[in-house]
């Protein structure tokens, strides 16, 4: 997507960003379109029906992301720089132990993978040991397990480690 | 003045040792509860109320609802420390609590949420005291027509606050919209856009959405500018907290107006948020500095914390006078009544007198109490900034996955909350306003359906919005506010094309 | 574990008059959950905070029990939840009427067969009321002027929620009658019942519960309650009358009956211990004070049911929804 003529540093394009995400919107508003109208968008006799508001929502929301996209795609002027390539280099490294964070928590509950989460960003990101990271992550898991499991009764979820510890 | 000597009963009551110190211990675990995202005040109340069985219950009633004050106090924290909203009501802080924050004035918005929202409280705990059963007279006169009404007065008064891209801003706000009407059409018990999914039918809670649009997007922000939290070399003492009292007096007008919403909102029972918000909107439209409302301004976090509090308070009137809760949390204390053997409605403050007058005068004392716990905890709440970015960025996306889970119990919010924290940080980057879609996001679902309920009621006929002198003077007053920017504009356009024709005019 | 060894004993030999019971020697071992198909603050939520207090103030129970709201798609959430916890027997599920009524409008994939019955708790009662300042005297009154009314000023009846209890009573009472009322759905039934006081919708259907403190102060007048006998609680509510004084609908000549579940269920695949144990549980929970609190001020219909005596009323009630939900147009597309 980075055209090598434009004067800005190597990265992700503004305006590509900018037309991707118009096009989305635009095609969220038109799934919203075509669910509304299913339901029925009229208005009946006693006022609007399901989907009226929702139909109406979602084609303003359509035309205001097409003028948006238009003009983005359209637009003459020099294309700015998104994000540097260093830059997403270090959303990335954020945003990918997030999610595998998230993805560990269906199958191996909350507390586990928190722990490991706090221990990767000690260490990788922190340039505190391993050893730290892990036991700064252990005890804030086990903070929380107490605080929530047990203090205050509030159920989150949980794997196979605490089956096995009975929980 | 038959209430003064109830009221100094019911402090006599109030002040017994057992008492205060479940007033004490009720706002510290208030407070507790009120920051971590996890937990909300209705958690607090429904997890205490079983052990409360043994307690008379009067003191029951103090240690609940101390947790409530307490929760309300502490859902400004992480607002401004972390651009992480705890609760609903304090998303407007965020605005420019959080722009303080980064500027080093963490201290200084934390001492003014905290005061606003004590003289927000206290200016309602008065208004119950006084004038209780004609206010709660007032607030039958809402129905669905006059509550459409309130709502569109709030965004109203919320609208044509941003000068970026306004094709933007109208996307942002329609997305807000459609996101809330995703689930069950509350009206006709039809579902919209769930496509067959359990997990949509749920619909997109507004707080999960919020913790990641505000709070996750923050964080990969502040790392594409380096691995920190901008701010954190702030030095704070409680001295800041005197320095900043002495300014807060010049805010009178905002506080003054910021209360008398709150309580109208929180009477009608439109409740705190949209309070907190309309607080906001009025407060940068009525303002010389509008333009900067939202780069850090006190006045932006004084106006939506009064007002907040101000209708969090006021609305357990109609609770005790009729009833009705008027938020979750209010709900689970109503539960509580009823098991204490109490009736909540009418009959309350005629058959226990006790009861009301001793609660009234703990809201004076929590609230009094819970302003002098956390304004002395400032300077540790501030002293959090301080903590290495590794560490407190994977503590808060634990917290925050904890909180987005514990809304309805469910994984697929974790997931949702991880997305939007994405679509959070292009939006903000790409200068998409995020204001008006949260606004349209908390407010599109039940403006929708007082709408479509005043057409149920007509049959149809739209007249009902102007049929009484109420609704119209509400909806006048609505139509005003939207009106107002947009004359200003045009009278200013009008002006500057006439001038012209004057000078060429020979 | 001494103690609960001989609790446990005592359980059991309270239990032997059922033989089922006589080899009840599960127990929780972790802490229990109860799923509320609703949200905080409702009938159900009430229900299942009471029942959590209790077996917390009695140490009823060894292990801690928590109370979890699944409210999303009217209900349908919380039903999806258990049914997906086969052989969970940790997990609890607090009933209301959209257990019947929310598969049927909806068409989620659900059905009261997959799950397993422990327990009714009670029934909870309908009751017709107006705005006492109102000139309707008798529920003939009101349908008369309801039948009076022309269409486009249409008698407004308000209720909790679409497609469920309130609006089927409704719609019954439309069919017993002729009557047309429009329906005004709101969030809950302590809002529907202020708006009555506030003369914004002319009749309700409210639970005495939600309704009981406007009658006490005077706003309100109770008409006819939806059951087949009348209240037995004699004590006053106002100065002159008691929930014993409200006429059936029937004796007024309006032959709609309408009583809603508050009862207790298992995931799939409970064994009859389980299920055994946590009968006897709930059977301790209705001999508490705290209940009898609770059923007298809600005004509850006191019937319970356990074993095969519950699922055929469920497998009844079931059938019944469904051709009350069919009259009155409410099935899924689906269905």
């Amino acid at each position: 997507m980075s055209g090598s003529m434009q004067p800005r540093a190597a990265g992700v394009s503004r305006r590509a960003v900018e037309v991707v995400t118009a096009s989305a919107f635009a095609a969220i508003g038109i799934v919203g379109l075509w669910d509304s109208s299913r339901i029925g968008a009229g208005w009946g006799t006693d006022g609007p029906q399901s989907g009226y508001f929702p139909f109406w929502i979602a084609l303003i929301m359509t035309g205001a992301s097409l003028f948006t996209l238009v003009s983005a795609w359209r637009d003459a002027g020099p294309d700015e720089t998104f994000l540097t390539r260093p830059q997403l280099g270090l959303v990335l490294s954020i945003l990918a132990p997030a999610t595998a964070f998230v993805l560990a928590i269906a199958w191996a509950g909350l507390y586990v993978p928190a722990a490991l989460l706090i221990a990767w960003f000690m260490a990788r990101l922190g340039g505190y040991s391993w050893r730290a990271g892990l036991l700064t992550g252990a005890s804030i898991a086990v903070l929380s397990f107490v605080t929530f499991e047990i203090w205050f009764l509030v159920p989150l979820p949980k794997g196979p480690l605490e089956t096995w510890l009975g929980y | 003045m038959e209430q003064l000597g109830l009221l100094f009963q019911g402090f006599a009551v109030a002040l017994e040792p057992q008492n205060f110190v479940l007033m004490v211990i009720g706002i510290v675990l208030g407070v507790v509860i009120g920051v971590l995202p996890g937990l909300g005040g209705a958690n607090g109340v429904a997890i205490l109320l079983p052990l409360t069985f043994s307690l008379p219950p009067v003191s029951a009633v103090i240690l609940l609802s101390c947790i409530y004050w307490g929760a309300l106090f502490g859902g400004a924290i992480t607002s401004i420390l972390f651009n992480i909203p705890g609760e609903p009501w304090s998303v407007a802080t965020t605005f420019d609590g959080y722009p303080m924050a980064q500027q080093g004035r963490a201290a200084e918005a934390l001492t003014a949420a905290f005061t606003s929202s004590f003289v927000g409280a206290f200016f309602a705990i008065v208004l119950i005291t006084f004038v209780a059963p004609a206010v709660a007279g007032f607030a039958l006169k809402f129905g669905p027509p006059e509550f459409f009404a309130v709502m569109f007065l709030a965004f109203a008064s919320f609208v044509g606050m941003s000068r970026t891209a306004p094709m933007k801003t109208l996307t942002a706000m329609m997305l807000g919209f459609l996101l809330a009407a995703v689930g069950m059409d509350t009206v006709t018990g039809q579902l919209r856009m769930t496509f067959g999914s359990v997990e949509l039918m749920r619909g997109f809670d507004f707080l999960v959405l919020v913790i990641g649009l505000f709070g996750i997007s923050e964080i990969l922000l502040s790392i594409e500018e380096g691995l920190a939290f901008r701010g954190k070399q702030a030095r704070i003492t409680l001295s800041t907290v005197l320095r900043t009292w002495r300014e807060l007096p010049r805010y009178w007008a905002i506080s003054l107006r910021s209360s008398l919403i709150g309580c109208w909102m929180g009477i009608t029972p439109a409740g705190a948020t949209p309070a907190s918000f309309m607080s906001y909107g009025v407060a940068k439209k009525m303002s010389r500095h509008g333009a900067d409302f939202g780069k850090g301004r006190i006045e932006g976090v004084i106006a939506p914390e009064t007002a907040a509090h101000a209708a969090g308070t006021s609305a357990l009137l109609p609770m005790l006078a009729l009833g009705v809760p008027g938020s979750p949390t209010a709900a689970v204390l109503l539960g509580g009544l009823m098991m204490w053997g109490l009736q909540p409605g009418p009959m309350l403050f005629v058959e226990q007198k006790d009861f009301v007058w001793g609660l009234i005068a703990s809201m004076y004392m929590g609230n009094l109490v819970g302003l002098a716990i956390v304004l002395a905890c400032v300077p540790a709440f501030a002293a959090i900034l301080r903590i290495p970015f590794a560490v407190v960025a994977s503590t808060i996306l634990v917290v925050c996955a904890i909180g987005a889970y514990t809304v309805h119990n469910a994984w697929f919010d974790i997931l949702l909350m991880l997305v939007f924290g994405v679509v959070g940080y292009v939006l903000k980057k790409l200068d998409y306003p995020l204001a008006p879609m949260v606004l349209a996001l908390v407010l599109g679902d039940r403006t929708e359906q007082a709408f479509r309920q005043s057409l149920l009621m007509s049959q149809g006929d739209v007249a009902i919005f102007w049929a009484n002198p109420l609704v119209a003077t509400i909806m006048a007053a609505g139509i005003a506010l939207l009106v107002w920017p947009l004359a200003n504009w045009a009278w200013g356009q009008i002006g500057a094309l006439a001038r012209p024709k004057i000078t060429e005019t020979p | 574990m001494k103690a609960v060894t001989r609790a446990l004993a005592a359980m059991t030999l309270a239990a032997l008059a059922n033989p089922a019971w006589a080899q009840a020697t599960w127990e929780p071992t972790r802490p229990v959950t109860i799923v509320v198909p609703a949200g905080t603050g409702g009938g159900a939520d009430q229900m299942a905070r009471v029942i959590q207090g209790i077996v917390t103030k009695h140490s009823l129970m060894k292990q801690p029990m928590v109370v979890v709201n699944k409210a999303g798609g009217a209900g349908a959430e919380g039903f999806m939840d258990v049914k997906a916890s086969r052989a969970n027997p940790h997990t609890l599920l607090i009933s209301l009427s959209n257990m019947f009524t929310t598969p049927l409008a909806t068409g989620i994939p659900f059905s009261w067969k997959d799950v397993t019955p422990v327990k009714m708790m009670a029934l909870d009662e309908f009751v017709l009321w107006v705005n006492a300042e109102s000139p309707y005297q008798t529920p003939a009154d009101l349908v008369a002027a309801a039948k009076a009314a022309p269409a486009t000023g249409r008698l407004k009846m308000g209720g909790t929620g679409s497609k469920q209890e309130d609006q089927i009573i409704t719609a019954a009472l439309t069919q017993a009658t002729g009557a047309d009322f429009t329906y005004v759905p709101f969030r809950g039934g302590g809002e529907v019942a202020v708006q009555l006081v506030g003369k914004h919708i002319d009749a309700t259907v409210n639970n005495p519960i939600e309704a009981v403190s406007h009658w006490k102060s005077g706003a309100l007048r109770p008409l006819c309650v939806f059951d087949t006998k009348r209240l037995p609680y004699t004590e006053k509510v106002t100065a002159t009358q008691g929930w014993s004084d409200i006429p059936t609908c029937q004796e007024s000549g309006i032959d709609v009956e309408y009583l809603m579940l508050r009862g207790i269920f298992m995931g799939p695949g409970a064994t009859p211990a389980q299920i055994g144990f946590y009968t006897d549980l709930l059977d301790k929970v209705r001999g508490t004070p705290e209940w009898k609190d609770l059923v007298a001020s809600g005004a509850f219909n006191q019937t319970t049911l356990k074993g095969d005596e519950f699922k055929a009323w469920v497998a009844r009630e079931e059938e019944r929804h469904r051709a009350l939900m069919q009259k009155a147009g409410f099935l899924a597309a689906t269905n």
